[in-house]
Parts: C-alpha cells; sequence; structure tokens
C-alpha cells in the first residue's frame, strides 16, 4: 500500500476518465429519448398515410348498359316520377348477366351481381332522369365497384393464397380480370369520400356529414365559449377584488382544466338531456358540452394575454379619463385580442378533436344525413373514426385513416394559424 | 314566425334601436353631443339594451317550458284509458305522440285517438308559436320605446350599460364553479340512487365485475355483480405502463432539450415532440388497436408467448406515447426556472453536465417533475378513447400485462353508449363509476398542486 499522501489533483484524475464515460452515457441517453419520441411521431404518421392514402381512389367498373324501354317507361309517358321508380337494381343486374353469360347457379349469379356497389342502382336512375331521351339504348356507364373489388385491385387481398383462405374467391378474380382485360375497370379520385354521409358500404361512404356535424358542433363551442372564456378573464383579471370567492372561482378553474372529459360527457347526458329534455345526438348539446370542456383552456390563455398588456396602458386610460369599463374594453382588451384567439384556437382544436364526450350524448349514431341545423342528430369528425375503426371492413381500414389524414390536416391548419397569429400580433413591451 | 327568424329579428330590432338611442341622444341636446352626460354611442347601447334582453329571456323561458305544458295540455284531453295508464306507459305514449309530430315512423299503429292528440298537438304548438312571436316584438318594442324615453341631456346611459356588462361579466366567471357543482350533483344524485340498490362497501371492495343484469326474471346467468376492483387493477395496470413509457423518455427528452441541444436542435425537436400532444385521441387509439396491438401480439407469438389481442400492454404503450409531451414540456418548464447561477455553480466546482444536472438541477426542479408527472398519472387514468378502442371489455383482475384488461372509463362508455333505461343498476353504475374517477383526478391534481407549491424552492 502507497501510504504517501496523494494530491486532490490526482484523486480527481483517477476518476475524471469514469466520469467522463458516466456524462457521455447520460447524453446518449438523452439523445435516445428524443429519438425515440421522433420515432413514435413518425411511425403514427407513417401507419396512418401508408394505410389511408389509398382511400382518395375508388375503382369503377364500367358496365354496359341497355335502358331497356319496357322496364323504365313502359307507358312512354317519359314522366320522371315513373322513370325514377323503376327497378334499376334489376337492369344492373341484367347488364352483369349479359357480360357473364355462362353463370348459372344462384349463388354464382349473387357473387356476381357483388361486383359493383349497391349504390350502382342509384347512379343509373340519377343518369336515366337527367336523360330520359336514352331510355330504349345501350349506354356505357362507370359504377363504384364492390369494395371487397376495390381492395382486391389495391393489392390489399393476396391472390396466391388458397381460395378458402382467402375473402375473395376465383370466380370473381376471373371476372374482374375479365373487366381489366377489357379496359373496364379504373382508378377514380374517390368523390364520394367527400361529399356522401355515412354508409353501410365502405364505397358509398363518406366524411362530409361527419364534417358537418363538426363544423355545427364547433361553431356552436365557438359562439358560446369565446365570450364566455373572455367575460370570465377579464372579470378575473381587471375587476375581481382579492377575496375568497375570488379564490373559489380560480380553484375551480384550474380543477376543471384537469378534469376527465368522459365526465363532461356524463354531465351532459345527466343535465342537458335528462334533465332540461334537450334532443340526443344534436350538435347543440355536443357544443355545449365541449364549451364546458374547452373554457378552462380559453380563460388560462386569455388571462396570460390580459396579464402581459402593460399597466401603463391601463394607467394612461385612466389618466385621461376613462371610465374602468372603457378602459379595459377600449383599450386592454384590444391589445390582448391576439393571444385570446390564439387561445381560443388552440381550446376549438382540442374541441374538434374531442370524442369521448360526446359519445355520451348519442353523437355515436349511424347517420346517413347530413345535417341541415344545429337539432338534427349528427356525428362529428372523431367519432365517425371511431365508429369506422371498430367496422369489420377491410375497406374501412383505409377509409378511416384517410378521414385521420382530414381530421389531422385539420388540426395542423388550425395550429399552424394559431402560431402566426402569435408571431405576427405578438407584442413585446 | 319560427323560433330562428324571432331571433333574427330581435338583433335586427335591437341593432335598429341602437341607431333610434344614437340620434334621440343627439336630438335632446339639439346636436351639441358635449352636453350629454354620456357619449352618444351609450344612448344607443342603452336603447339597445331595453329593446334585446326582456326580450330575449322572455323567449328563452318560454322555450324552456313550452314543451312541458303542451304535453300536459295534450294529456288532459286523453281519453281515458289512456290517461289511467301507469306513468311509464303514459310516457311512451308522449313519445309516440312527439314522435308523430315529428313525422317519425311511431313504434305502434296510429289509433285515431293518437292521430288527434297530435294534430292538437300541432295546434297548440302553433298557437304557442303566435303568441311568443307577439309577446316578445311587443315587449321588444315597448322597451326601446320606454329606454327612448328615458334619454335626458343628464341621463347617466353609461352607467347603466356599464352595470349590465358587469353582470354578465360577473355571470360568466360563475360559470366554472356551476359547471363544478353541475358534475358532483349529476354524478352523485345518479350514484346515490346506484348505492341504494347496490351496497357501496360491495361496489368499492368486491371482486367481480360483470355489469349485465336480467331484464326478464327467469333468465339465466346474469345476476349483475358490481365490484369495482377489478376496473381499478385495470386502470391502474395500463396507467403504469404508460407512465413507464411516459416518464423516462419526456423526462430525458426535456432535461436534452434543456440542457445539451443545440439552440437549432431545440428549435425542431421541441414542436415536433409537441405534435404528439395536439393528436386526437382516437387517433392513438386506432394506432393502438390497427397497428401495435397485432405487432405485440406477433411478436410475443415468436417468443412462444399467448399475447391477447387487447392486450394491457398496447393500450398502456400508446397512452404512454400519447403522455411523453405531457411530461416533457412540464418538466422543461421547471428545469428551465432553475436559475443558471446554480448551473454556473456547480460546473465552477468541477463538476461534469450530467453530475450537475442529477445532483443539483433535478433535485432543485423535483417538485415541479413529481407535480408533473402526477397530472400525467391524473389524465392516463381519465383517458378514454385509447383504452375504449385497444383495451378489453371483460373485467379481469390479474396484473399480467399480456392479458385483456378493462378500465374505469371503457366501462363507462360501454354501460352508457346505445339505448339505456334511466333506472337500472346497469346504466346507474356508469355515473358512480364516473362519480370515483372525478374523485380520484380531483385528489390527484389537488396533491399535484399542492407537492408544487410546498416544496417548491424560492429563488431570488
Amino acid at each position: 500500500m502507497d501510504n504517501s499522501p496523494k494530491h486532490t489533483t490526482d484523486l480527481v484524475r483517477q476518476g475524471l476518465a469514469k466520469r467522463y464515460r458516466q456524462e457521455a452515457r447520460f447524453r446518449r441517453m438523452g439523445m435516445t429519448a428524443i429519438i425515440l419520441g421522433l420515432a413514435f411521431v413518425s411511425m403514427l404518421f407513417i401507419s396512418i398515410i401508408g394505410n389511408g392514402y389509398s382511400a382518395f381512389w375508388q375503382t369503377y367498373a364500367q358496365l354496359e348498359v341497355h335502358l331497356d324501354a319496357s322496364k323504365i317507361d313502359p307507358e312512354g309517358t317519359r314522366d320522371s316520377d315513373v322513370i325514377a321508380d323503376a327497378d334499376y337494381g334489376g337492369i344492373i343486374k341484367q347488364s352483369l348477366r349479359d357480360m357473364f353469360p355462362d353463370v348459372t347457379g344462384r349463388r354464382d349469379k349473387r357473387t356476381l351481381y357483388r361486383l359493383v356497389s349497391n349504390g350502382a342502382s342509384y347512379d343509373l336512375k340519377d343518369f336515366v332522369v337527367a336523360n330520359p331521351d336514352r331510355i330504349g339504348t345501350t349506354i356505357q356507364l362507370w359504377v363504384p365497384a364492390d369494395d371487397d373489388i376495390d381492395m382486391l385491385m389495391k393489392g390489399h387481398f393476396d391472390r396466391d393464397k388458397p381460395e378458402s383462405e382467402r375473402r375473395i374467391k376465383d370466380n370473381q378474380i376471373a371476372w374482374v380480370d375479365t373487366f381489366v382485360e377489357q379496359n373496364r375497370i379504373e382508378s377514380r379520385f374517390n368523390k364520394t369520400f367527400f361529399t356522401a354521409g355515412d354508409s353501410r358500404d365502405p364505397e358509398l361512404a363518406g366524411i362530409w356529414g361527419a364534417a358537418t356535424g363538426s363544423f355545427f358542433t364547433l361553431i356552436i363551442t365557438l359562439l358560446l365559449a369565446f365570450p364566455l372564456g373572455v367575460a370570465t378573464a377579464v372579470y378575473l383579471e381587471e375587476f375581481a377584488p382579492q377575496n375568497k370567492w375570488t379564490d373559489v372561482i380560480e380553484v375551480n378553474i384550474n380543477n376543471l382544466a384537469a378534469v376527465p372529459s368522459i365526465v363532461f360527457g356524463l354531465l351532459g347526458l345527466a343535465v342537458f338531456i335528462n334533465f332540461i329534455g334537450m334532443p340526443r345526438s344534436a350538435p347543440l348539446v355536443g357544443g355545449m358540452v365541449l364549451t364546458l370542456m374547452t373554457l378552462p383552456t380559453i380563460i388560462i390563455a386569455s388571462r396570460a394575454a390580459l396579464k402581459s398588456v402593460p399597466p401603463s396602458i391601463r394607467e394612461a386610460a385612466l389618466g385621461v379619463g376613462a371610465s374602468k369599463m372603457q378602459m379595459v374594453f377600449h383599450h386592454v382588451l384590444p391589445l390582448a385580442m391576439p393571444g385570446m384567439l390564439t387561445g381560443t384556437i388552440i381550446g376549438m382544436a382540442q374541441a374538434l378533436g374531442e370524442s369521448a364526450p360526446l359519445l355520451m350524448i348519442g353523437m355515436v349514431a349511424f347517420i346517413v344525413d347530413i345535417p341541415t341545423g344545429v337539432l338534427d342528430p349528427s356525428t362529428v369528425l372523431p367519432v365517425q373514426i371511431y365508429l369506422w375503426a371498430d367496422s369489420p371492413e377491410r375497406a374501412f381500414v383505409e377509409r378511416t385513416s384517410a378521414a385521420i389524414m382530414v381530421l389531422l390536416a385539420f388540426l395542423i391548419a388550425m395550429n399552424a394559424l394559431a402560431v402566426l397569429l402569435r408571431k405576427k400580433f405578438e407584442r413585446r413591451w | 314566425m319560427s323560433t330562428t327568424a324571432l331571433i333574427f329579428t330581435l338583433v335586427l330590432l335591437a341593432g335598429f334601436s341602437f341607431w333610434l338611442g344614437r340620434k334621440r341622444s343627439f336630438a335632446v341636446v339639439n346636436g351639441d353631443a358635449w352636453k350629454l352626460h354620456s357619449l352618444p354611442n351609450y344612448y344607443g347601447y342603452y336603447t339597445a339594451i331595453w329593446c334585446g334582453i326582456p326580450a330575449l329571456m322572455i323567449t328563452a323561458m318560454w322555450l324552456f317550458f313550452e314543451n312541458t305544458i303542451i304535453t300536459h295540455l295534450v294529456v288532459v284531453d286523453l281519453p281515458e284509458e289512456i290517461r289511467s295508464l301507469s306513468p311509464d306507459r303514459l310516457n311512451l305514449v308522449v313519445n309516440d305522440i312527439r314522435n308523430l309530430v315529428s313525422g317519425n315512423i311511431v313504434s305502434s299503429d296510429v289509433d285515431p285517438a293518437m292521430r288527434a292528440a297530435a294534430d292538437h298537438y300541432i295546434h297548440l304548438q302553433a298557437i304557442s308559436q303566435a303568441a311568443l312571436t307577439v309577446l316578445v316584438l311587443a315587449i321588444a318594442i315597448s322597451g326601446a320605446l320606454l329606454a327612448l324615453r328615458a334619454i335626458r341631456q343628464e341621463k347617466r346611459a353609461r352607467n347603466a350599460v356599464e352595470r349590465i356588462v358587469m353582470i354578465f361579466l360577473l355571470a360568466s366567471s360563475t360559470i366554472a364553479i356551476f359547471t363544478t357543482l353541475g358534475i358532483v350533483l349529476s354524478v352523485l344524485f345518479e350514484a346515490i340512487r346506484f348505492f341504494e340498490t347496490v351496497p357501496l362497501t360491495s361496489f368499492l371492495f368486491g371482486l367481480e365485475w360483470s355489469p349485465q343484469m336480467a331484464i326478464r326474471e327467469d333468465q339465466v346467468g346474469s345476476s349483475g355483480a358490481f365490484g369495482a376492483i377489478p376496473l381499478f387493477a385495470g386502470t391502474l395496470l395500463i396507467s403504469f405502463i404508460a407512465m413507464l413509457v411516459a416518464v423516462p423518455i419526456g423526462l430525458l427528452s426535456a432535461i436534452y432539450l434543456a440542457e445539451y441541444a443545440s439552440k437549432r436542435v431545440r428549435a425542431m425537436a421541441k414542436p415536433l415532440l409537441e405534435i404528439l400532444a395536439g393528436i386526437p385521441t382516437v387517433v392513438y387509439g386506432f394506432f393502438a388497436a390497427l397497428t401495435v396491438a397485432p405487432f405485440i401480439r406477433d411478436s410475443g407469438g415468436l417468443l412462444g408467448l399467448d399475447v391477447s389481442s387487447e392486450s394491457a400492454l398496447a393500450a398502456g404503450l400508446v397512452m404512454g406515447i400519447m403522455i411523453i409531451p405531457f411530461v416533457s414540456s412540464l418538466s422543461d418548464d421547471v428545469i428551465n426556472a432553475v436559475p443558471q447561477a446554480m448551473r454556473d455553480g456547480s460546473e465552477g466546482l468541477g463538476a461534469t453536465k450530467s453530475e450537475t444536472i442529477k445532483k443539483v438541477i433535478i433535485p432543485a426542479a423535483l417538485p415541479g417533475i413529481v407535480g408533473g408527472i402526477l397530472l400525467a398519472v391524473s389524465r392516463a387514468i381519465g383517458e378514454t378513447m385509447i383504452v375504449v378502442m385497444a383495451a378489453g371489455l371483460s373485467a379481469n383482475l390479474t396484473a399480467n400485462p399480456l392479458e385483456a384488461v378493462t378500465t374505469v372509463t371503457v366501462q363507462i362508455v360501454t354501460l352508457l353508449v346505445g339505448d339505456q333505461e334511466f333506472d337500472s343498476p346497469k346504466t346507474l353504475a356508469a355515473f358512480a363509476l364516473g362519480l370515483l374517477l372525478f374523485v380520484v383526478t380531483l385528489i390527484l391534481n389537488i396533491i399535484a398542486l399542492h407537492v408544487v407549491r410546498k416544496y417548491r424552492e424560492q429563488y431570488e
């Protein structure tokens, strides 16, 4: 053992290599955490976009349809009511049978009819009602293909698997190949997805109904939450006396900000629907529930915006003889407005993505019609995503992902607007 | 006039009376506005308020009571044999009449008495609408006229207007209190009704959860058991997994961004991480159910493990990802709040950066970090969509993350979505669970705030 006294520097030096190793290790851990976080973000986006981008296209099949006058308009009146009542489903089936005359068995025929969507007969009806002069002729009509065919064309079904393990059968593949050979199948932009309401058939389902519902719900939320939030913030920041009552209000607001959103749904169900008797599934009730949920966000942001206005502005206004109310509404509020709007937009983005409380108040119904007002039963985009995510059809997976992409696009746009607003109007005093 | 048109007319009338009031204020002083007590606009606001607000209040009250009164009148006129039905059956009849009125399909065949009642209902509705229109317009116009007559040179219009605005501000600020009150009362009332049928102790300490109640007396195998322990165990298991993911990643990335990262990296990585906070939970749920759960099941299968396709692990993992930005931004704030002098002091004594962080910064920031983690836990417990979509439905008392468990929020959703009758214990159980959820998250938040306040080091 070496008993000679050592210098502290020697001791330090001995440990130095180890300490530096520790330092590097710690640094690497931090970096790994960041990279993991970013990896999660990109995984999420890749998974959603990878699953969803193909939903913006839809397979269409061209049918040769003979518009038999005796079936559509036997009297020859060309009355649009008579024309609209004809059996177009039967005509579509006839045209499929004509195309594949060797299909005989009942079950085979039924499979054959399922090549095209249930919506094909409506398309045909619309065409004939619009062009009554074509009755009696043979037309070439593009109709949406069934979702299974769509999936097959998009390559989501493995043709090499044995038939029993496939959802789509050999004869269907053969028919589709015939369509392909005759150039009677093509992929088009999926307009239905953006213009239709919900449907049990994936190829006919769209997000427009849910988007309208979201729009109405958000309008109600905005109309209620913005004035109430700003008013509360103004009161607490500019007028409230320092007393117990004010403390109670502040504690309540902070607590509400942390209450799980589903509890607001319970409140909406018990108070708005069961006690007051408002209609279920209505955007009005949804908007009111979301208002209560987003109010804390808006209030907290608005108070921060009011706090950032320097006291000199207030003193100057009061000094030239403004009343306190005039000082607030004419001078402080306009200066705080950009911050308040930023907070409101972020609150609205939150409300747009929220679904749990809306499940409670019945906005989770299967609704085909596009809502036209705040009292119509409707659903919202996130709930539509939830509903589609539960559907077993493979085609709904890509539609769900596509709906998520649309929702995320809205959210990103809203947040970008908030950032822009802050950048443009933010003032350092 | 329809209600929308009526409100629209009211707004127009109020706007018009603003103009009238303003004009009148000029008239009383022959155009010398400086002689007035208040600015001319205030006389306008004053008139508009008197025109609009009483009328709007009457409209709101009317609409609130209209349905009840009309229903009552219709029921009184119903034939004797319908009126003598039990209240529940009578309710159904009333519902049918309402459906007839709005033109929906009704459950039973339409008999003439119902048809007559529906016509009566429509008739009463029309009368009510007409009466409302006349009344409200009369009130609006007379309010405006009264206000106009009150305008004098020395009339204190500004004070009157400001008083009303003040009342509005004060009323808005009480909404937070009413919301809390509403939440507490609504869940409490239904929960108390629930505890009348199911004792509190068997709810809090019961080990079995199967809320299926027999609809018919003689039905087999569905007695209903309301023990919340499995739900809480499931919730805690998933939240625990979530925190295992979120705390290390969130905390370390906050430390790295605050202490190591260059300005450019920070400016890039921080917003990118915060994207995670802005993604709706339903998207995480879909991600968990579609991508993560099958991945975990398959990789578990490769290792020879039997993984449920709704494993707690998948839900917890994705929930953890959701919470990362929450933990990291809260910790980022407290780490940045530690004064630079403490870093300089530590490094001046020869500590490496990581030693400074571990021995100086983290201890100083600990209360804030703990508070942030507690808030994150409360958020994980209350999170709904991820677990609804990715966790199981059957209550399983297990600590194995590879099995399916269910959570409090999942059960609330399954019990309340869809048709329901409001007096079955099954529905009421959801409110009891909601009450528990509310209380637990509230306590967590209070503790978090307390920790932050009490143990925060005060610098400067």
